[in-house]
Order: C-alpha cells, then structure tokens, then sequence
C-alpha cells in the first residue's frame, strides 16, 4: 500500500502544490489529475512492481555470457512501467514526457522507491540522461537518442566512477581520443555503473566522463560523452554493437537486482563515443543536473524507509508478547508496549519530515525553471542548492535509522531473511553513498552553501521558518513544545552557521571537521520546520489522520529536534581530537 | 466498429464502508471506483475496436452523486466517452429497474455489440445483462472467453463448466464476459490526462423519458428481508503428515464425494 494520504497531504501543506501548478508550463496539471495519476501508479506498484521487490533481492541480476539478465518477471514489469510513460513525468511534453514539475513526478519516484527500490534506479539514471542531452547535446544528439530514452526503449547510464576516482571525480583516467570524423574514442574502466548493462532494453545509451589527451588536469579536464551500447544508423535503427563490455557485476550488501557493472570502454579499437557540447565542460554540466539527481536518491530513501515502517507497524499490531501495563490480561499486542509504541511514532515522524524536506526540494527546483521573474528563480535556485546536500544527507542516513528499527520491532524475526524486513536495511544502506556520500554532502554544505549571496541563502530559509513558528504561536494548535523547540532550535542553527561562516577563513578543517553534525542539525531544523506546516495545516479534514498529524510533529518537537541542542557543540568542537591519535596507534 | 461497456461504479473491496442497517443497502458516500469485474470488459471492447481498425469504446454507467472516478479509469484506459446516469430517484433500484435505465441510455449510443460483466463485484445477482438484452430485444450470450467479429456476426466462446461452447450471434447483441480472460491493460499517464477532456453525457431519468416512480425504492420488485454476518468459517484439520497423509486426504476427499 502506498502511502497516498500522506504524500496528497504533504503535497499542499508543505510544498503548495497549487502555487507550482500556478507556474508558467504547468496549464496542463491540476488537482484532479494529480490524484488520479498519483492513484494509478500506486496500484502499479501494488500489482507490478512491488511483488518482484523479493524475488530481485533473492535471485539478483546477473551475467552469462556478457550479458546481464535481471530477474525473472522485470521486463514485463519494466515493459508496463515505461509504456505507461511513468519513467518519463517531469521531462518536457516537447521532447514527449508527462512535462509534471518535479514535486509530483517525484511523489510516483518515491512510491516506486518503496515498492522496489532496485526497480527504479533504471529509470532515475534514463532521466539523468535525457536532463543532460537536454541542456547539453547538440540537436543531431537529441534527435537520435532522446525519443527513445523517453519513451523507454533504451535506457541511460552515468559512467563517472573509477578505481582511482571516486569522490573525487577529477582524478578520473579514462580517455578520450579526437577520431578524424568528430567522433571520438574512448578507452579506459569505470565501475560501479549501475544497470551498465541488462536485458530491459534494445539498446543503453551510456554517459560517459573521460579526458582528452591535452585536457588540464583535474574537474577542469573532463569532458562528456555519449556512448551506446549499440551503435546508431543514420536512419535510427540499430547498427553494430560499439567496443563496450560489461566485464563483471559487484555482489552487494542490497539492492541486488540492480546490477552493478564494471564496464571495460575500448578493447579494441575504441568505443565510439560523441562529445555532448564542448571539451573540458564535462564537470559543469553534470553540476547542472546534480541537485536532481540527488534529490532522487533522497526520494529513494523516504519510499524504503515507509515500505520498512508499514511492514514494522503491521507486525506491531499483530505480534502478541507480555502483558502491557493496564492490560487486563496478556499477551498484549507489542504495539501496547511504550518502547513499541515510541519506536512506531520515532519512525512516522521521520519519514514525514523527511518527505517534506524532499518536497520542500523539489519545489524549489521547479521554482527555479518554472518561475515568471528572475528574481525568484534566482531566489529558488539557491534554496534548491541549499537544501540538496540538506535532503540528500539527512534523509538517507535517517532511512538508514528507519529501517533498522523497524527490524528491531520485530525483534529475532526481523533479524531472519524470510521476515523480508530486513532487505529494506541493506537496499537502503547504499543511499548515504551513492551519488556523493553523505560525507561530500556536508562539506559541500558548509563550503559552498553557506557563503551562497554571502550569507543571505542560508539567512532566507531561517527567516522562512521563523515566520511559520510564528504563525504556530499565533494559532490553536496543540503541538506541545515544538514552537518553543524550534525557537531555540533556530537562534542554535544561526549561531553555528555564523561560527563555520567566521572559522572557514581561518582555520578551515575546524569547519570541516563540523560538517557532517551541522548537516544532521539542519536536517533536525529542517525536519521541524516541515512538521510546522503539517501542524499549520493539520486542523481540517479526517479525525483519524487530523489526529495522528498532530501526534507526530508533537512527538517531532519533544524527542526528536532537541537533538539539535546536543549536535551544536559537536559542529564547533573543532579538529584536534580527531587527529589526536597518532597513525601507528589506529592498528593497536 | 462501435462497441459499449456497461461498467459498475462500487465502492473500493479494499476499503468497501458499511452497511446501512435502515435500507439494508451498502453506504455509497465512499469514492466509487471501476469494478474489476468490469475492466475485462472494457479491455475485451478496446482490442475488439482495434482489431476491426476503426470505432469507438462508449462506456455506459449509473452510480449516485454523478460518480466519474471509475469511469475516468476506463477512459484513461482507452474509452472514447461516457453516458452517466445519475439521479437521486435511483436510489434504491433493484436489477431489473438497473437494466431499464441502462438500455434506455444504451439508446443514446449508436452500439454494434454491448459487453457487459457476467456479474458485478458488489451486488452480483448477474442478472442485469440478460435483462437489458430483453428490454432492448437484443440476443443475448453469456459467459463469454473470447469474442471473435467477422461481418455482423459474432463468435463467442463460452466458457462451461467441463470446457467452452462455440456459438455465434447476429449483431447487435449482448455479451457478458466473464472475469480474468483478457489482462486488463493498465492507464498510461497520457491516457489520464486524456481522459480529464473526455465526454461524459451526464444525464437524468428525465432525459432518457424513464418515469421516476418506475425506478427506485417505489419501482424496486425485489425487496431486501433482513443482512446478516457470514458465518465464520470453521477451523480446519490440520493433518501431521506421518506417512499416510496422503491415504487421510484420499478418503477425506472420497467422503466427500469428489473422488
Ligand atoms: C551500488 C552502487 C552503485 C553505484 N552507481 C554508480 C553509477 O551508476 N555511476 C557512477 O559513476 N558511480 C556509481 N557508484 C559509485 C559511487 O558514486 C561511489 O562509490 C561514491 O561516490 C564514493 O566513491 P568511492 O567508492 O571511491 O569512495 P571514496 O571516495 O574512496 O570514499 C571513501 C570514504 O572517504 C570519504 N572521503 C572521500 N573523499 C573525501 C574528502 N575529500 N573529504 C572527506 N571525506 C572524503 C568518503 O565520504 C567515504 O566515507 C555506485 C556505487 C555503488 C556502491
Ligand atoms: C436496494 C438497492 C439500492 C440501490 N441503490 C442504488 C443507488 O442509490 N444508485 C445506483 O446507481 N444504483 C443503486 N442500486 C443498483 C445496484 O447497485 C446495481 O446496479 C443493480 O442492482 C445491479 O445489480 P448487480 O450489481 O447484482 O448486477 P449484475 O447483474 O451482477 O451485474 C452484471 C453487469 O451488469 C452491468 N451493470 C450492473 N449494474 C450496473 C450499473 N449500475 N451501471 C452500469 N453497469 C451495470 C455491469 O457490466 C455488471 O458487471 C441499488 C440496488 C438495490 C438493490
């Protein structure tokens, strides 16, 4: 089941979602359709998708003869997936996709998340590709290639990682030669690419990042590369097969029907390759599509972790153990229990905060091209860059949290693999490592977000939030002490962040030392903040859900943010200790 | 080739509401959405109008408070259009008064073959499609697997009990289909938003010239006594297999008479 009244609810009461249909491209869209979009594709991941989510896990892809074949039952549901044109909502009805901003497209991400996680990387990364050819590729590149990512019948990749080159993306090797034709061959190893090959599709269509020979070193000479799996005719049909190989696919911890491939580029004479826009602009480009492809691995860490908390709640609800205090006689329902019960409400209050965070995101990301004046767009663009590494970081490490618990409520049997809890565990783990680990979020978080208009993107979304604590003082709602928390919560937050802004000049491994604490309390503020508009927005509607709405950010404001007063003297307590263990000592 | 589906509105099974102990009927002021029973019907019409390369689907329907929530799936699905009929002097119509309404608003359409389900999820009397079938003097066949059109004929098999019938009948004519023989295609996202612009001819007892007391509680010759639970089903036996299990099960199934 998915998790549709609190996705609807979130929609309008933290992300107004009628202010981003009232944006320019968007006349197509209204309420209604959402809904009924929203509807349909909940019951693909229902009937289609979900129930394959177990077999994946068990059978995993794998290769025979160069060739990756997923699991049984993926391409008829992959076929389903992309002949609906689910892989294809946000991209532009110009270039034939749904043209939905990215707040809805993303609640179907997040539900297909949930439904089957190593589902829906395959079509994140089809995205990923159609974004750049987009922006970047030239017409003829965008002709040949785009319909059909769109529409599904080939599929994309994102080759940047290497043995040498993980995090830090410049030091990549893989090469790139100027062919007499324009064209260019391309030679070298990546790995980690995931779905680098498989059975879903007629032909894979694989970005690739590599440097000239004469490129300067560093992010500076990379540059970007189209390379099919098979090459293209002139007329658009299928020629030969280009010089890529799949060599192998990594046995992982989750997620195992993705397959994870190393891809070999040029063991003969070169994988024909196209250059999308100029030389040595590689790095640049992939900046512009990074906030969204972020974003949708923050998505894919809510959908798992609600999957991990239904599951979790369910079993709470039927398992009976001991007696519960006030129970005439046992076994109560563990759901009876405190410590159950606190676990339960823990997990709903994360998962809320932490979709609304990814929708407060998105939003900003339409805002940002969708938007009629510059200003605003310029405004939008800074808060989507602030809140990424803020959505990605947080909501990952917190599924991580989420899912673990929902193993611990089902005590021994969560630890056992037939219980199916515990895939949710180890498919979620990757989401704090790919796509920038949450490590490189928060340095990129007090590095390069903090100083944005010197101070004033930070200093905007502070006084946004101000303003909504104030309308809670303002209100009659029962919250507790989540308006007086967040108070305290926010004059800690503009403390700190005035600290790293002051410290980075001078001393700047002090600050980074600070960046991950600071980035899990802004994920705490920002949490908070979420659960004020809920709480805003809470008074109308059914009793039932009015209620539970209340509970959590009530439960939010009291047990959860004031972790925020504890993680403030982490950010600032500097560098020191941590070196203060001498190299020869780490191994004793 | 023009082909309509009557489709039933319900309630969700998944989240089906109550029961009114007053009229003894199911509270309808939940949502409606598409019985299932249904899809297979509107799958069956889309690939029959496909395969006779021209013509449209039109769905047929009578639900309370003009509900369009199930007919916008079966458009979404590929549906040309939409009669609702919708009128507060239905409520309380039994079958046959069901049937009278939906073959007056079949008038409304130029149909060369009427599909119906072979019997609805909710109320599943499965007597509406031979109903309509008599007031519109069509033939009627049931229990359709497979319908085959060549001409102005149809060739329907008809699934029994031990295997399926052949038989064939002059158009235009009534054909209920039975459940999960087509696999009902799933919406695009391009065929919802297609369906939000849609036709759907939204009428009355008035306009299709059905006097109101004909209809409804007054017009209903089947009256509902008393409801009751079901009765909980009884545990069964649980058999440890030791060996002879298998000769347990034989005479078990023999007592009863299947063997
Ligand atoms: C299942 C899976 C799928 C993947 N899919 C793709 C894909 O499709 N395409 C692709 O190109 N890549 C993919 N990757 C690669 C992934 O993005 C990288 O693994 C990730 O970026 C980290 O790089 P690394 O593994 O080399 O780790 P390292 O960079 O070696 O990092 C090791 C540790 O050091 C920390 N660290 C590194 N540098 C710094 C620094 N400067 N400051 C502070 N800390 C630092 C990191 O945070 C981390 O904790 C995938 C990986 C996996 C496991
Ligand atoms: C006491 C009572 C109160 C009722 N109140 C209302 C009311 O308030 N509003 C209202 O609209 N109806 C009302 N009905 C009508 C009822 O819901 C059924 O439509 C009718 O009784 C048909 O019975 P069934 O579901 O057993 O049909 P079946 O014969 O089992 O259905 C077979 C097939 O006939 C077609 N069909 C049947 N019903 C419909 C329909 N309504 N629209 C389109 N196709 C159909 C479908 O293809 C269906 O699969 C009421 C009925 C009763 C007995």
């Amino acid at each position: 089941m998915a998790p549709l009244d609190d996705i609807r609810f979130s929609l309008d009461a933290v992300a107004e979602l009628s202010a981003i249909l009232e944006l320019d491209g968007f006349d197509h869209v209204d309420s209604d359709l959402v809904d009924a979009m929203l509807g349909e594709a909940a019951r693909i991941c229902t009937e289609v998708i979900g129930p394959l989510n177990a077999v994946g896990d068990k059978s995993g892809s794998v290769l025979v003869d160069g060739q990756v074949r997923t699991p049984e039952g993926w391409s008829q549901a992959y076929e389903i997936f992309s002949a609906g044109g689910w892989g294809s909502l946000p991209i532009d009805m110009s270039f034939g996709g749904g043209g939905l901003p990215w707040l809805v497209a993303n609640c179907v991400t997040e539900m297909v998340s949930g439904a089957n996680m190593a589902f829906v990387a395959c079509s994140i990364l089809s995205q990923g590709s159609v974004d750049m050819l987009i922006a970047h590729g030239s017409e003829t590149l965008q002709q040949t290639y785009l319909p059909k990512l769109v529409d599904g019948t080939w599929t994309g990749t994102m080759n940047l990682t290497e043995p040498d080159a993980g995090s830090d993306v410049g030091a990549l090797r893989c090469r790139a030669e100027r062919a007499a034709d324009g064209t260019y061959r391309i030679f070298g190893t990546k790995i980690f690419i995931t779905y680098g090959d498989h059975d879903l599709a007629d032909n894979i269509v694989h970005l690739v990042l590599a440097r000239t020979s004469d490129a300067p070193v560093g992010t500076k000479g990379i540059s970007c590369f189209i390379v099919p799996k098979v090459l293209v005719n002139d007329d658009g049909t299928l020629g030969e097969e280009n010089d890529v190989t799949c060599l192998s696919l990594e046995h992982k911890m989750g997620i195992h029907a993705s397959p994870t491939a190393v891809m070999s580029f040029g063991d003969e004479d070169g994988a024909v390759g196209y250059l999308i826009g100029e030389e040595n602009h590689g790095m640049r480009y992939m900046f512009t599509m990074m906030n969204v492809a972020r974003l949708q691995v923050g998505l894919q860490a809510v959908g798992v972790a609600e999957r991990a908390y239904r599951q979790a709640a369910q079993y709470a609800f039927d398992r009976r153990q001991g007696r519960a205090v006030g129970a005439a006689a046992g076994p109560s329902l563990i759901a009876e229990h405190a410590d159950v019960a606190r676990m339960l409400i823990d997990m709903r209050a994360h998962i809320e905060a932490m979709r609304g965070i990814a929708m407060l995101n998105a939003a900003a990301i339409d805002r940002e091209s969708h938007a009629s004046e510059p200003d605003e767009r310029e405004a939008a663009a800074g808060r989507a860059a602030l809140l990424t590494p803020i959505n990605k970081g947080w909501c990952t490490d917190r599924s991580v949290a989420v899912t673990s618990t929902a193993i611990q409520v089902h005590g021994g049997l969560g630890f056992i693999e037939e219980t199916g809890v515990a895939q949710h565990y180890r498919d979620t783990r990757i989401t704090p490592i790919y796509e920038g680990t949450n490590g490189i979020q928060a340095i990129d978080l007090v590095t390069r977000k903090l100083p944005m208009g010197s101070g004033r993107v930070i200093g905007e979304f502070f006084d946004e939030i101000e303003q909504h604590v104030a309308l809670l003082f303002g209100a009659d709602i029962e919250v507790g002490p989540l308006g007086d928390n967040m108070t305290s919560a926010l004059s800690s937050a503009r403390m700190v962040t005035r600290w790293l802004t002051d410290t980075f000049g001078t001393d700047p491994n002090e600050v980074l030392a600070g960046a991950t604490p600071f980035l899990d309390l802004m994920g705490l503020l920002s949490g908070g903040y979420v659960h004020v508009r809920r709480a805003l927005a809470a008074p109308s509607g059914d009793a039932e859900l009015v209620a539970a709405r209340l509970a959590t950010a009530r439960f939010y404001g009291e047990q959860i943010l004031p972790r925020v007063f504890s993680l403030v003297p982490m950010v600032m307590a500097g560098s020191e200790t941590l070196f203060a263990i001498d190299e020869a000592a780490w191994s004793r | 080739m023009n082909v309509v589906v009557c489709v039933k509105q319900i309630p969700d099974p998944a989240d089906p509401g109550e029961l009114d102990p007053e009229s003894k009927t199911l509270k309808r002021d939940v949502k409606l959405i598409l019985d299932e029973s249904d899809s297979y019907g509107v799958e069956m019409a889309l690939q029959l109008v496909d395969s006779a390369g021209g013509g449209d689907v039109t769905l047929v329907s009578m639900a309370p408070n003009n509900e369009v929530s199930g007919l916008r799936t079966a458009l979404a699905m590929g549906a040309a259009g939409a009669v609702l009929v919708s009128d507060e002097a239905l409520a309380g119509s039994d079958s046959l008064s069901t049937a009278k309404v939906l073959a007056k608003a079949i008038g409304r359409t130029e149909a060369d073959l009427i599909i119906t389900a072979t019997e609805s999820s909710d109320g599943y009397t499965g007597t509406v499609p031979a109903q309509i079938a008599e007031l519109l003097g069509l033939p009627s066949v049931t229990f359709a697997k497979e319908i085959n059109i060549s001409g102005s004929t149809v060739a329907v098999k008809r699934q029994t009990e031990t295997g399926y019938l052949e038989v064939e009948c002059p158009m235009p004519c009534v054909v209920s289909v039975t459940a999960g023989v087509v696999e009902p295609r799933y919406p695009s996202f391009k065929g919802i938003m297609a369906a939000k612009s849609k036709p759907v001819d939204e009428v009355t007892c008035a306009d299709l010239g059905i006097e109101t007391d004909a209809v409804g509680w007054s017009g209903a010759r089947q009256e509902i006594i008393g409801i009751d639970r079901a009765e909980e089903r009884e545990a069964g036996e649980i058999i440890e297999d030791e060996g002879e299990a298998h000769e347990r099960i034989i005479s078990f199934l023999e007592e009863l008479k299947v063997l």
